[in-house]
């Protein structure tokens, strides 16, 4: 028997393009696709490295077309958010944006995410993961409101790095040198409206354009346009990782495992567990996971999520951590690490069991030397501060370079 | 006050890091700077407004990554960017782009040639093998092979065991290696001329050797043995130019409680008692010490800091002949946009990174001929970068600046001294040279620092301009830098002692040799060790 197979079939099975596809194709010489929420997404376009240096050194574009965009409004659209996150959002003013985490009943975090409050009645949400399904379960009660998932027809593009300030005011966006960090700005764009916020995932000075997707490429066109002479260069996800590790941001498939998709008891993390403590707030009424966390407030978290210097330069990639040299009781893992170029250190988050932080760290890190296996025992520190934050990502005005 | 623990004469960033590890370990320490901007050599100045010339070294790779790190030069505001591909001329017009990435560079090369295509994996593999066991050396004090100390025959037993572990063949071959030539060294893997010539300029750096003279194939490893963040052959620029990484270090010194003086020349180093005690200034202050530690090189140290009579027999004569010939010249140009260059593909990968004008191997080596006559090259050797294609900082946006090095310019010229006419003349064979690479480059140029090795000296100090601090072949590396017998950064005179380029490991902007020499003088003042030792990257 013959078999054939017609387009149709297939047609699912292809990630979908992203609203920046034209431009992303002809950038990604690599042709190194993953895919994100069904989009097409570059794990890289030329070398990892390079992207991540343009971020920290010029400027760097990131696509989040495949990133979830729920539009919230009505009446009761703020007190919806704030029952399902753990921040207060009636703390938020108008045109501001919040990073925000959400949690099960029992304190388990579900997704994080941002909340751009666009008015009084109106928001934006915005998270990595669909979300539609508990949106719905956290309306329950509320009535006056209406969630709409521009998901798929509201196109953004994350524009981070210490030039991006001056590709925007080359850009034409006037006044955009005013704007503080978490504060949304709206631009005409040739008749349309243009969203920038001052956010972004790199613990860098940096901004996130937002604009309906049919208007994405001119958007993009302008963009690279006006940044040709500021090294303006697409970054994709394993530069984004790199970058975000050294800001201290969490990722989900690293630091947590989304409540709602963890099958153990247990395996998925509170805020309190990836130190995010500070974003729950106990002063504003009920909130989803609330007495959970309270009694998790009182008895401590099982593990804290750490940032660790690790002696020596061979990432701790997947190690075990022992708090004693000898290596007899492991008291912890590493959920992301790696050699940071611009701190000039071996950086790792690792998750630790809470009583054992005051004690030596130690991390067991196997590498590999042309093909041939090694391991070796490294002293960790723990470090309070982000790796990474330079003056410029909370100056306002930032400098042009 | 004018008394000090320690005096360290040169703000170069060899005397920076040997005076920030000296106060890290609780040294009350003083550098002075005869100049009245910091950096020696390392240095970025801005002498068109918007432009940001690093006006001598232009590139790094060689700086210690654990020193970097021990520094906390990050913090102190210190980024290392790498930059991708340097793009070589052939006379001929031909090119050869050496991308980044190992697919780009092996079609490349097979354009030109299928044999040096695979021929160059065999290269990479042996110079990697090769840098390895030095670079192991660089954060050494080198061991003295006459000496009976534990010490020295334990660093020498280490140094063996380095050796031994390549096996009898590629001991065979290293040791060979070190007297070769360039030209022999690549003829042993490659077909093709512009293969070759893409290769042997990094044999010929700074050095007054020919691609045909033998000792030129360790110059071309000392130039491939850098990294950037470990990944070995690499180049980086420093952002906001070279000078950023004497600053950083200079705020690392601060943050220890050093002080620096810059418009400090020193006139005399204080002797008594065949005991270094200080430094007479060229104002007439006098500066005390209990330790005196030179950053100058070898022969300026004991030729013109120091008194004849406080040296022992034979020092002077030795620095007389110490082997420091200058043999580069530096040409800085700022630029209204990018240079456009024929047969160059419109990557951005490549085209901004470096560019190469070495012409041939035979080109090479007459450009040698001139100067061995007395004269500047006619058509010399010229490496450059366009940093600003990369550095936001050091141009104004869309306009550029393109660092020049020229292989050779002698120190002196057959016909007399260097005049201002001869300089721009020497200039003019520079820019005359791209513009064939290049039409339309001279309309670009906005200004332009041009730079002999009698301007080198002149302002940064270096004997002839020669930018390594004296040869780096091997009658003078390792345990015979400076002199034999005086590897260990002591000087023949009590208490004093030297951390510039003219110690081990030598030449290049690594911070080695400053870090060395102020665990030498921490050891003999019986303090603890600040100073890492190792480099962590090829365990």
């Amino acid at each position: 028997m013959i078999v054939t197979m017609n387009s149709f079939d297939l047609a699912t099975e292809k990630p979908k393009p992203s609203h920046f596809q034209p431009r992303l194709d002809e950038l990604n010489i690599k042709e190194a696709w993953s895919a994100w929420n069904g989009y097409k997404f570059a794990e890289y376009y030329y070398e990892v490295e390079y992207e991540y240096f343009c971020v920290r050194n010029l400027c760097g574009t990131y696509d989040i077309c495949p990133m979830q965009k729920y539009f919230i409004s009505g009446a009761d659209a703020e007190r919806m958010l704030n029952r399902m996150v753990t921040r207060d959002v009636t703390k938020m003013k108008n045109g501001r944006v919040s990073y925000v985490l959400w949690c099960t009943d029992e304190g388990r975090l579900i997704d994080d995410g941002t909340i751009f409050r666009l008015g009084d009645e109106e928001f934006m949400l915005t998270c990595g993961s669909p979300s539609t399904a508990w949106l719905k379960k956290s309306c329950v009660g509320f009535d006056n409101l209406t969630i709409r998932d521009r998901s798929d027809d509201y196109a953004g593009l994350a524009l981070q790095g210490p030039t991006s300030c001056a590709v925007l005011k080359k850009m034409g966006l006037t006044g955009i040198e005013n704007a503080k960090p978490f504060t949304i700005h709206h631009f005409d764009f040739g008749g349309k409206p243009l969203m920038v916020s001052r956010t972004g995932f790199t613990g860098d000075l940096g901004y996130e354009l937002w604009i309906d997707a049919e208007h994405a490429v001119e958007m993009w066109d302008a963009l690279y346009a006006a940044g040709q002479d500021y090294g303006i260069h697409p970054f994709g996800e394993q530069a984004t990782n790199m970058l975000r590790l050294e800001a201290g941001f969490i990722m989900p498939g690293y630091e947590f495992n989304e409540a709602l998709k963890t099958v153990h008891f247990e395996f998925d993390q509170t805020p309190f567990e990836l130190n995010l403590g500070w974003m729950v707030d106990f002063k504003k009424p009920h909130f989803n996971g609330r007495s959970a966390l309270v009694e998790e407030a009182r008895r401590g978290p099982k593990y804290t999520l750490t940032k660790l210097d690790i002696e020596g330069n061979k990432p701790a990639d997947g190690s075990f951590i022992y708090n004693s040299k000898r290596c007899t009781t492991d008291i912890g893992y590493v959920t992301s690490a790696m050699w940071s170029p611009v701190v000039k250190s071996n950086i790792a988050l690792a998750m630790i069991e809470t009583p054992y932080l005051n004690g030596e760290l130690w991390a067991e890190i196997n590498y590999e030397k042309e093909l041939r296996q090694f391991h070796k025992v490294a002293r960790c520190k723990i470090q309070d501060a982000p790796f990474w934050s330079p003056e410029r990502a909370r100056l306002t005005p930032p400098s042009d370079f | 006050m004018n008394h000090y623990d320690a005096v360290i004469i040169g703000a170069g960033h060899n005397g920076l890091t040997n005076a920030a590890y000296l106060a890290k370990a609780g040294l009350d320490v003083l550098v002075v700077e005869k100049n009245d901007y910091i950096g020696g050599a390392a240095v970025s100045r801005e002498l068109h407004e918007g432009w940001v010339y690093s006006s001598c070294s232009y590139v790094c790779s060689m700086m210690r990554q654990s020193l970097h790190r021990d520094l906390d030069l990050s913090r102190h505001g210190l980024m290392l960017v790498p930059y991708l591909g340097t793009i070589n001329f052939a006379d001929n017009g031909d090119t050869l782009s050496s991308y980044h990435s190992e697919e780009a560079a092996y079609n490349e090369l097979k354009r030109i040639s299928r044999h040096d295509a695979d021929a160059m994996f065999r290269l990479q593999a042996d110079l990697t093998r090769y840098s390895q066991v030095i670079r192991k050396t660089l954060l050494r004090t080198p061991p003295d092979p006459a000496s009976f100390k534990p010490r020295d025959i334990h660093e020498l037993l280490f140094l063996a065991k380095e050796f031994w572990s390549l096996g009898e063949k590629e001991l065979y071959e290293y040791i060979r290696f070190f007297t070769l030539s360039a030209a022999d060294f690549l003829d042993e893997y490659f077909e093709t001329d512009i293969v070759k010539t893409s290769m042997a300029g990094a044999g010929i750096i700074g050095t007054a050797l020919g691609v045909y003279s033998p000792g030129s194939s360790y110059i071309l490893l000392h130039h491939v043995m850098g990294d950037v963040d470990g990944s070995i052959g690499a180049w980086g620029l420093a952002r906001g130019g070279m000078g950023a990484i004497s600053e950083a270090i200079a705020s690392a010194l601060k943050s220890y409680g050093g002080e620096i003086r810059t418009n400090a020349g020193v006139e005399r180093v204080l002797v008594k008692g065949g005991k270094a005690t200080g430094v007479v200034l060229e104002n007439g202050d006098i500066i005390s010490a209990d330790i005196v530690v030179s950053n100058l090189d070898a022969r300026r140290t004991f030729t013109k800091i120091m008194e004849k009579d406080d040296l022992p027999p034979g020092i002077y004569e030795k620095a007389q002949n110490y082997k420091i010939r200058g043999s580069s010249g530096k040409v800085n140009i700022a630029l209204s946009g990018l240079p456009k260059f024929t047969n160059v593909p419109d990557n951005p990968y490549v085209n901004r990174g470096g560019q190469a004008f070495s012409g041939s191997m035979e080109t090479m080596e007459r450009a040698y001929d001139c100067w061995k006559r007395g004269t500047w090259s006619d058509d010399p050797f010229i490496e450059s970068v366009i940093p600003s294609a990369w550095d936001p900082t050091v141009a104004p946006p869309g306009m550029h600046w393109m660092s020049n090095f020229i292989q050779y310019c002698p120190p002196e010229l057959a016909d007399g001294p260097w005049t201002p006419e001869k300089r721009d003349q020497f200039g003019q064979t520079v820019i005359d040279k791209i513009e064939r690479y290049s039409p339309g480059f001279k309309d670009l140029i906005v200004h332009m620092e041009v730079r002999t090795p009698w301007e080198i000296e002149q302002e940064v100090g270096l004997t002839e301009g020669n930018i390594f601090q004296g040869e780096l072949t091997i009658d003078q590396l390792l345990f015979n830098r400076p002199f034999p017998g005086f590897a260990q950064y002591r000087m023949p005179i009590k208490n004093m002692y030297m951390c510039g380029s003219s110690t081990h490991p030598g030449g290049g902007v690594s911070s080695a040799c400053g870090a060395n020499a102020a665990r030498e003088i921490l050891m003999d003042l019986r303090r603890p060790n600040t100073v890492p030792q190792d480099d962590c990257y090829d365990e």
